[in-house]
This record gives C-alpha cells, structure tokens and sequence, in this order.
C-alpha cells in the first residue's frame, strides 16, 4: 500500500488550511472523497442521468443497470447471500430507524427487552428509546469495562430470555472499541434475539462478513467509506425482512395499488419508496471499488499501526488522557483525548489554526460522556490516507496547544 | 499561529475564563433559564434577580470552552444594575458584533469587545452567544 499514491487520488488532500498543508484527521465524522468517486457521480449526472425501474429508453437502463450493479458491489462487499438482503438507505441512521420501526415496532410486547451498550452512538439509542415507548419494552444497557470493552460476561448478565433485540456497534466512534460482534450475536441467538450490528465505524475499516458474523441486520453509511453522504445501507436477513413492513409508502415501492389498499414490491425494494438515492448508490459502488482495489485488510493493518502509533506519540504529550482501550490490539484507527483543563473546542480551534482538522464535542455519544465523567472530549481519526507524519504534527499541534494555553493562563 | 489565535484568545477573555465573575446561583433569584448548545456539550444556567425592571443580580453556572464561560462571565458582568430593557439592547449588540456587523464606537462595550475576535471564528459564534441568547430568553420568559 502506497499511501503517497492513495494521497493522490484525494483532491482534497492537496491544500492548505490556514496557511498550512491539511491534516485530515476527522475521518470518523466523514471520509474525504478519491476522485474515482467524484467522477463517477458526475459522470452519471453529465451523460446518463435517468430515473430507475420505469421507462423504456436508453438512459434509464443505464442508470438502472449502474443502479442495480452497485447492490450487487454492496452485497458483494459485506458477503449477502442476495442482493433481496441489501436495501439502500440515506445512512446507519435510517437503516436502524427501519429496524425499528418497521420491524421491533410490530415484533415487541410488554415485557419484552431491547439489550444495547454504553458506547452506543445516539442512533443506536433514540430509535430503541423511542419504540420501547410505544411498545412497552424495557431499554436495557450492558456495562463498559474499566478500559472501555465489553466483557462477554456481562453481555451474557444483560440478556435473557425475555430479549428480544440486541444491538451493539462493531467500533465505537469515541473508544475506538473493536466489539466482538460474532460471539455477542452467538449469546443473542441462544436466546431467541436478534442481532443488530451499527457498522457505520467498522464497513469503513475493517472486512465484514454478515454470514459469518451471523447477525440479522447491519447498518452502515456511504459517505464513512470514500463515498458520497446520503447513501447508506440495511442489510437484514431476508426472512425477516420478507415480514417486515414498509416505513415508506409510495412510488417505487408498489406491485398494485387499488383504490383502498395496494401491495408491495418484492425485496429490496418495497423498502424504496420514492426515487432512490441513485447517484449517491453509484457512488458508492465506486466506493467500494476502490476499497476493494486497495484492500480492506490493507487498509485495517494500516489504521491499526496508525491508532498503535498514535497511542505511543500522544502519550508523551504531558497532561493528555485518552480513552478507550490503551492495548491497540483491541481498537479501530481513532484516539479520543482530552488536554488537561483546556476545553477541546479551545484543543480543535489551536490545531485548526495549524491546519489539523479534528472532532471536538460529545460525539453524538452523551450517555458514554456520562459514563466517562466528560462534558466533552476531542477526537482524531484515522483512514487509509493518513501518515505518522499527520499524526507527528498531531502531537506537535497539542504540545503548542498546551503551551498556547499556559501563557495565557 | 499565534497572531491569528491572540485575536481570538484576548488576555481579558483568558481571565473571565480562569476567574469566572458572578459564578453560582442565585437562590432567592426571580428568573431562571438553562440552555444548551445541543451540537457540543456546553450548557449554561442563568438566576436572575429582577426588581421593578432593574436586573438587580445576576450568576451563571454551566460547562463550556473557554470562550463560551468567558463571555458568560462578561455578560452578567455587562447587564447586572442596567434596565432589563438595556439589557436586551445589549445582546442585540453583541448579536451585531458576532456577524461582525459594525458597532456605534460611543457604546462602551467594556470586557466585551474583547469578545469581538470571535466573529472571525464561524465555527465559535455560537459557543460566545449562548450566554446571551440564555439571558434574553430567560429575561423575556423566564420569570419564576
């Protein structure tokens, strides 16, 4: 892997931000784009866009067939038996809203429990909130460890026989957590759940395989993975899906539509409704492309000794504490920090001015904030783009930061 | 860097930060408001002690970035003693000062124009003006 040459194919990369070349380290909020991605959406727009499934003529085949041909690079991509098992979405966000309101809606009674974690992003937490309010099911969280893992003891404590859904993210978008999805779904399955995955942190970075994770629904979103935003991805298991009901109901969807009741496409897409995200699939059919010209392994052993890097150079970097797991072994290519007492929106605004982007907030993760005992924290991430060198002028920006801060102080 | 930041982090902005005025609650306040910034973290609660249209006293309490605590401090520094009416003018000053609008230089702004730096800073306006829009929401609708 020639990461000067992966460099290359981000126009993005190429430019200076306040007067200094750009460190993109925000990956996790959303990739950058190569320029394979970018033309082939133009492409599409400049010479054959068309609307899919309907009219006769040239164009709209085209577009249908590039359509089409994208599922069958997602299925590929996460190992589906079908393509009736890949339904496209506008991201991880409405892919678990589909979850649950379509199928934990119509499944959960009184009683019932929906099992999640701590690390949860807020769209793994709000949909289940929210359906186990109208159906009277209980929200159930499993602990963290001291070193911000699950231990499989405590999923085994969580769930029961009266749970019915457990979903869990691959990778925590603040911990950097790798979570063991494959024995979790194991745990689920022996006693009668379902097996939500989030993988809007792992599909980026990692080999999925949902066959052999066995989980029955994974979500992920296009533009995480050097694809556009507004694309995403819901795979569910196709005898679940086949009895689930539509969220969406209107054009695209329909097999009749009488004067007082109508009937379904067949899978995926009676989950459509209205013209798809034709564009934004394409692209990331382009995406994966690209990905996969790389190599997901590639690219996971690259974060990896990136986040192993990152680890040992930020340490050094006095009154830093940083949190998720501190063994590299466990965790994704992302470093959540924070900087003595000086707050990290004041860390982002110091290092933005040296042209570093990162992410400072509570990363759509409040109850894991709580749970850290921080209003707020700073964060960087890694893709197959970064270098050491990206991260040695990290650790500088933060030694400045620092410094910056105890003048003024 | 530095010139560019020292805009943004004035040495008065640095003290309102590290020695926050009128921080606490007031118990036996009139009016009270929380508001946060729901997309970083930062929250603020504002206790106010209106008599006869006259913001006698004023605290804060909340967690926030130095910039967002500081103007907190600055402001109840500004509106405590003035007419509520006066009060409300003032933010919409500041509101004028934060889209970098020009300013009446007859207005004495006191600590505050140490603030004016920030309008430089897009991805900041909102961490100086959430004190603000508390105190004016919180004056307005907030009474006990």
């Amino acid at each position: 892997m020639n990461i000067q040459d992966i460099r290359s194919q981000f126009p993005i990369l190429d430019q200076e931000v306040n007067g200094n070349p750009l460190v993109y380290l925000d990956s996790s909020a959303t990739s950058q784009k190569p320029i394979q991605v970018i033309e082939t959406i133009e492409k599409y727009y400049r010479e054959y866009n068309s609307n899919v499934h309907r009219g006769v003529h040239t164009l709209g085949t085209r577009a249908t067939d590039a359509y089409e041909g994208a599922r069958e690079k997602v299925r590929k991509f996460i190992n589906a038996k079908s393509i009736q098992e890949v339904i496209f979405t506008r991201g991880t966000t409405t892919s678990l809203n589909t979850v649950a309101a379509s199928y934990a809606a119509a499944t959960l009674r009184e009683g019932d429990e929906i099992v999640i974690t701590y690390m949860e992003h807020h769209s793994n937490i709000i949909p289940w909130q929210q359906v186990a309010k109208r159906t009277g099911a209980q929200l159930k969280y499993i602990p963290l460890q001291e070193d911000g893992t699950l231990s499989l003891d405590d999923v085994r404590a969580t769930v029961t026989s009266n749970t019915k859904i457990v979903s869990v993210t691959q990778v925590s978008n603040v911990l950097g957590t790798i979570n063991p999805i494959k024995e979790i779904a194991q745990i689920a399955h022996e006693h009668g759940a379902i097996m939500v995955v989030d993988g809007a942190q792992s599909a980026p970075h990692m080999k999925i395989d949902v066959q052999d994770l066995d989980c029955d629904f994974l979500a992920f979103s296009g533009h995480k993975m050097c694809g556009p935003t507004g694309i995403g991805v819901l795979y569910g298991k196709k005898h679940l899906l086949e009895k689930m009901e539509p969220i969406e109901f209107g054009g695209e969807m329909i097999d009749f539509v009488h004067l007082y009741e109508s009937t379904w496409k067949e899978l995926p897409w009676k989950f459509e409704g209205g013209t798809p995200i034709i564009a934004g699939a394409i692209g990331l059919g382009a995406a994966i492309d690209f990905l996969n010209e790389v190599g997901l392994d590639n690219i996971a052993e690259h974060e990896h000794k990136l986040a192993a890097y990152a680890l040992d150079k930020l340490s050094s970097v006095e009154g830093i504490t940083i949190y998720g797991p501190h063994d590299p072994a466990k965790r994704a290519g992302l470093v959540t920090f924070n900087l003595a007492d000086v707050h990290p929106h004041d860390v982002a605004t110091v290092l933005d001015a040296e042209g570093i982007a990162v992410r400072a907030g509570h990363h759509c993760a409040q109850p894991l904030m709580k749970w850290l005992k921080q209003a707020a924290t700073a964060r960087a991430s890694f893709y197959l783009y970064n270098t050491e060198e990206d991260i040695d002028k990290l650790t500088q920006g933060l030694v400045k930061t620092k410094e910056y801060f105890s003048d003024v102080f | 860097m530095s010139s560019n930041l020292d805009a943004l982090y004035r040495r008065v902005i640095m003290d309102h930060y590290k020695k926050p005025r009128n921080r606490g609650v007031l118990e036996d306040g009139s009016h009270t408001i929380n508001m946060n910034n729901p997309t970083c973290g930062d929250r603020i609660q504002l206790t106010f002690k209106v008599e006869d249209g006259i913001v006698e006293d004023c605290r804060f309490e909340g967690e926030g970035c130095s910039i967002s605590m500081s103007s907190a401090s600055m402001m109840t520094q500004a509106i405590k003693g003035k007419k509520v009416e006066d009060a409300l003018k003032l933010s919409k000053i500041f509101s004028n000062m934060m889209q970098g609008k020009e300013i009446d230089e007859e207005i004495d702004l006191g600590d505050i124009e140490a603030l004016q730096g920030v309008s430089k800073f897009p991805a900041r306006i909102k961490c100086a003006t959430l004190a603000w829009k508390a105190m004016e929401k919180g004056l307005s609708e907030g009474e006990k």
